[in-house]
């Protein structure tokens, strides 16, 4: 059972100053399947995916403590190369923000980081990539211009290509989709359910139907504490707590 | 009530207008009168040749040991500047940047320098280069208004670089860079523009400053060949000569002035038909 986990959470806690923003969390996140964190603005959600790859290490004000075990290795603690962590998962953020660089270099900047120089290979990986995520017939013939020249729904797909080019194990999604119109939403998520063959994917999300389209494994949060998590079907057939029950109604 | 509004309109529109066109025209102003009584003394000579025996007293000469002087204490003070406010400004939006009391703190004393009077800096600098035993020359004068402009060098920069959003920062080190790669691969180039207008206001200031030159690198008749040697500059060739009881060496001041307001605005077209170019370019 141990092996089908690809994120262990232990008591994870993080607070500011004295608030705590997310309390005890303790959670598995199966591999190979989309998980989706869902929960009203402000529950916490977006800190505890951030905590995944320790972005929350750029905010001195937060303290965390817990562990988080990836690859049987936990990750929050200190002395861990945290470049390395960091290169296990591709994040996607709210709004995409395509590097300052030409489109192949976007694709090929993670890469380089990891000490690739060979032409060949990068010139490989960028097309591949971009196949992956549905980009490269579309921006095959001006790779070397700008992504400003990119649809915001284009540039959110660069975005994902860039992150699996330095083959993470998990994607990390943060209401990914919120910026999109509806058309470039849809293909963020078909393209999450062809990738989550060889990827563990992580979304966050506020919109319930979106959770529903997407979950393989659904965690319910509320005030920083995880209320509800199962399969989407039985949850939201049958939530338990008043406080999913409140959301699936607002939501419908 | 319409009527009120539109009154109102109007009233507000003349008013802010009056504010913004007023100061165009002031600076019409100041130009025209400088070109006006120093065109007549603008000629090759004046800028081609130094000052003869005589020149301060109406005699053959020019300028050129004072625009040489300045070009090259503000370039090498420019270099110096951009050499420590660069990787200044960088580390201040990369590694500090979970450290936002420390960022402020910085960003205060580095104002605060901003704010010092050049004055204070000569009189510095001067300090400096009794205790180094130099004595006035090109080399103090570089040092002296490379203390002035590195505060604006870092600050300009940084301005730029604080507006770059934070979700730029975590997409960078979510693919794996250290800061250090964050600041010189993506926040370089994402602030480039800003360099730019770093170095473009330094350079402007560093060549116009008059006072912090003014004990530091001396007076000469002389082009400066070496960087121990005292070296003229544009704002102290102004002041000399506008104290000349001749009528025709005052004139030449204003000359003067229009050759230093010429390289300052050559050098600020040039710089930012740079940035455009550059911003367009630097993909690859």
């Amino acid at each position: 059972m141990k092996q089908d986990n690809a994120i262990e959470i232990h008591n994870l806690n993080v607070c500011v100053d004295d608030q705590r923003i997310l309390k005890n969390i303790n959670l598995q996140i199966p591999s190979h399947k989309i998980t989706v964190l869902l929960g009203p603005s402000g529950c916490g959600k977006t800190t505890l995916l951030r905590s995944l790859n320790r972005l929350t290490d750029l905010y001195k004000e937060l303290k965390v403590t817990g562990q988080i075990f990836i690859d049987g290795e936990d990750i929050l603690k200190p002395r861990n190369d945290i470049y390395e962590i960091r290169q296990k998962m591709g994040l996607l953020s709210q709004k995409p923000y395509p590097l300052p660089l030409s489109i192949y270099k976007n694709v090929t900047y993670g890469i380089k980081l990891k000490g690739v120089k060979d032409k060949k290979l990068l010139d490989y990986n960028v097309e591949k990539r971009l196949q992956e995520v549905g980009l490269w017939d579309e921006v095959k013939d001006r790779l070397h211009s700008s992504p400003d020249t990119l649809s915001i729904g284009q540039q959110q797909r660069l975005c994902l290509a860039r992150g699996l080019a330095v083959k993470p194990r998990l994607i990390l999604a943060d209401e990914p989709t919120s910026a999109l119109d509806p058309h470039s939403s849809k293909t963020i998520e078909d393209l999450f359910k062809k990738l989550k063959d060889q990827y563990t994917i992580v979304v966050v999300t506020h919109i319930l139907r979106q959770a529903k389209r997407l979950a393989d494994h659904a965690v319910f949060m509320h005030f920083g504490e995880v209320i509800e998590q199962g399969s989407p079907d039985e949850m939201f057939s049958n939530p338990q707590s008043p406080e999913l029950k409140k959301y699936l109604i607002d939501g419908n | 009530m319409r009527r009120r509004k539109r009154i109102e309109e109007l009233f507000f529109k003349i008013l802010t207008g009056l504010a913004c066109y007023s100061l165009i025209l002031v600076l019409g102003y100041i130009i025209l009168i400088i070109f006006k009584k120093g065109i007549n003394m603008l000629t090759l000579d004046m800028i081609i040749t130094a000052p003869t025996g005589g020149y301060y007293y109406g005699g053959e000469g020019g300028v050129l040991n004072a625009i040489m002087g300045s070009l090259y204490i503000a370039i090498g003070a420019t270099v110096i500047a951009m050499i420590f406010g660069v990787p200044a400004a960088l580390f201040i939006n990369s590694h500090l940047q979970h450290k936002p009391r420390m960022q402020g703190f910085i960003r205060y004393l580095l104002d605060a320098l901003w704010g010092i009077p050049s004055i204070v800096y000569g009189a510095f600098g001067f300090m400096v280069m009794i205790m180094m035993g130099m004595s006035a020359s090109l080399l103090a004068g570089i040092i002296t208004v490379a203390f002035l402009i590195t505060p604006i060098v870092i600050r300009t920069f940084d301005e730029v670089l604080c507006t770059i959003p934070r979700g730029l920062h975590e997409a960078a080190l979510s693919l794996g860079s250290t800061r250090t790669q964050l600041a010189f691969k993506v926040l370089w180039k994402q602030g480039f523009s800003g360099f730019i207008t770093a170095v473009l206001l330094a350079f402007g200031r560093g060549i116009g400053d008059a006072a912090s030159v003014l004990f530091t690198a001396g007076y000469t008749d002389l082009v400066p060949q070496y960087l121990d040697e005292p070296a003229a500059t544009l704002p102290l060739a102004i002041f000399f000569q506008l104290g000349s009881p001749i009528p025709e060496v005052r004139n030449r001041a204003y000359a003067a002035g229009i050759i230093l307001t010429v390289i300052v605005l050559i050098i600020s077209v040039s710089a930012r038909l740079m940035s455009r170019k550059f911003s367009k370019t630097n993909l690859n």
